[in-house]
């Protein structure tokens, strides 16, 4: 029960502790990631998002943007700079949801 | 791993890049002639991509000024700020810089730059929040590496993304710190400045603008957006640079706050570098006083950027949003970039090229900048030599010319 629209996010999900199941997050991210995809190998949690995909450090923030505005949660540069793989980052997003 | 193996990937563009034959991040200007014009690779070069707006790089008073001070004082401070490089004529420069906007208190430093980096990552510590545009400049990108701050990016030019993002800091302590730009350096496009202060006033965050490419094109008495869209007095912090319109080097940070002056020993972009040359202030304070005396450089400026945005955009050019003295090119990837780039440095015109990484959203783009005193006939043939490129190189369509609305 995600809801883009910031201002509607307000109202609906702050309220308290609605959970973020992980397979929603890793599907997010592994659909923003495909395009960037090697070969045949699958994005999985363990995917180095810098090393492993054809992705930019200029791409992974503005994918981090788009993370951000459909999770309603912001992770600031330095914390982003601490992400290596796709797991840490949907760790990340899942810890500052909770935590909102 | 080697020293050098970290930057391989870039190598690689680079070669890309050089295949051309010129090599356009060193391209030497054998001799400049004027503001619009130098020899180039052995011929006479139409100049177009300078930032020099105002044309103001072989205005008279300008260079007298910068002489009469050399001979005076010397050619340099060797010393900083805090130490033996503070002369008279710096104090009288922030004097007259921070009345011309109409603030309390400037602080002019070496580079614009250095005035970014110093400025910004030293307003925000420890526990405050920093909020940039996405496609900010890469002074202010290197301030968010050595602040102590939290630094989160919104989309560029979007204030409802800077409003979601201040409202999920919630009643979190710290203070906001939002940075924005007059005019953005690639693509020329404005800031929405009213809106962006509307949500920092909503949420209580200050607002420091850079007005680098703004400074004199912008405004009725060329203050910049912050002037243009009557928010200077909500804009808390206004950042610039002399080495754009003003013709010269250097950069400025003017404020209302009372404790602005404890910068002076606290930011060491300030405090450890040599103070600008003798000849560089009064160049600078000459600059000022033309920008103020004469507007109809202003409009001289705007015409000639709507004969060159109209003239390429009548011929189906993808461009920019907005007329602006930057006027991006959009094309279709990094070798067009360049081969474009390089077709029109043997036609005798020069212009930037920037591709990604240097670019937001991986865009390549031949940037012109247009300059108060370019002819319209220079822009003309400008518009003549790229038009017949672009046929070339099949960015433009051959035959049919597309009719943009309401242009010429
Ligand atoms: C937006 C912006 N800010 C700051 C600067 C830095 O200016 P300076 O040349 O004075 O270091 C530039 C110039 O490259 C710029 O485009």
């Amino acid at each position: 029960m995600i809801v883009e629209n910031d201002g509607i996010a307000d109202t609906l999900e702050l309220r308290r502790g609605s959970t973020l199941a992980r397979g929603e997050v890793m599907g997010e991210i592994c659909h923003h990631l495909s395009p960037f995809q090697v070969g045949e190998k699958p994005i999985a949690g363990d995917t180095v998002i810098a090393k492993d995909l054809t992705i930019d450090s200029l791409a992974i923030m503005d994918m981090v943007m788009e993370l951000e505005d459909r999770f309603d949660v912001s992770i600031p540069m330095n914390v982003v700079a601490e992400i290596h793989t796709v797991d840490q980052l949907a760790d990340t997003i899942l810890k500052l949801h909770a935590r909102r | 791993m080697g020293l050098f193996d970290r930057h391989a990937g870039l190598l690689e563009a680079y070669r890309d890049v050089r295949t051309t034959g010129y090599d356009p991040f060193q391209i030497r200007m054998e001799r400049v002639l004027s503001p619009t014009e130098a020899i180039i690779n052995g011929r006479k070069t139409l100049l177009v991509g300078t930032n020099n707006y105002f044309g103001l790089t072989f205005d008279s008073s300008c260079m007298e000024a910068a002489i009469e001070a050399i001979r005076a004082e010397g050619t340099g401070t060797t010393g900083s700020r805090i130490a033996n490089g503070s002369y008279n004529e710096h104090v009288a420069l922030e004097q007259e810089i921070a009345e011309f906007y109409g603030k309390k208190h400037c602080m002019v430093f070496t580079t614009g730059y250095q005035a970014n980096l110093g400025i910004i990552s030293t307003l925000a510590g420890e526990g405050d929040q920093l909020l940039i545009d996405a496609d900010s400049h890469a002074s202010i990108y290197d301030a968010c590496k050595m602040t102590q701050a939290e630094v989160v990016r919104f989309k560029h030019n979007d204030p409802s993304s800077l409003e979601a993002r201040l409202r999920r800091l919630g009643d979190r302590p710290g203070n906001r710190v939002v940075v924005l730009e007059g005019i953005y350096s690639m693509l020329g496009d404005t800031a929405p400045l009213r809106e962006f202060v509307d949500v920092c006033k909503k949420y209580n965050a200050y607002v420091l603008i850079d007005e680098a490419h703004s400074l004199g094109a912008l405004g009725e008495t060329g203050r910049g957006l912050c002037e243009s869209t009557g928010v200077i007095d909500d804009c808390h912090f206004i950042v610039g640079t002399f080495s754009k319109t003003l013709g010269a080097i250097g950069g400025y940070c003017v404020s209302d706050d009372p404790d602005f002056d404890i910068l002076r020993v606290t930011v060491r972009s300030y405090m450890f570098t040599a103070s600008l040359p003798p000849s560089i202030v009064a160049s600078v304070r000459q600059a000022l006083k033309v920008v103020k005396a004469r507007p109809e450089l202003r409009k001289q400026l705007w015409d000639n950027v709507a004969t060159l945005y109209d003239g390429l955009a009548a011929q189906g050019f993808k461009l920019g949003p907005e007329h602006g003295p930057v006027v991006g090119v959009h094309l279709p990837d990094r070798m067009v970039a360049i081969g474009f780039w390089r077709a029109m440095l043997d036609a005798g015109i020069y212009v930037n090229v920037a591709v990604p990484p240097a670019t937001p959203n991986g865009v390549s783009l031949l940037r012109c900048s247009v300059c108060a005193v370019h002819t319209p006939e220079q822009l003309q043939h400008m518009v003549e030599v790229m038009t017949g490129i672009g046929r070339q190189l099949g960015v433009i369509d051959d035959r049919t010319r597309r009719v943009v609305g309401g242009a010429r």
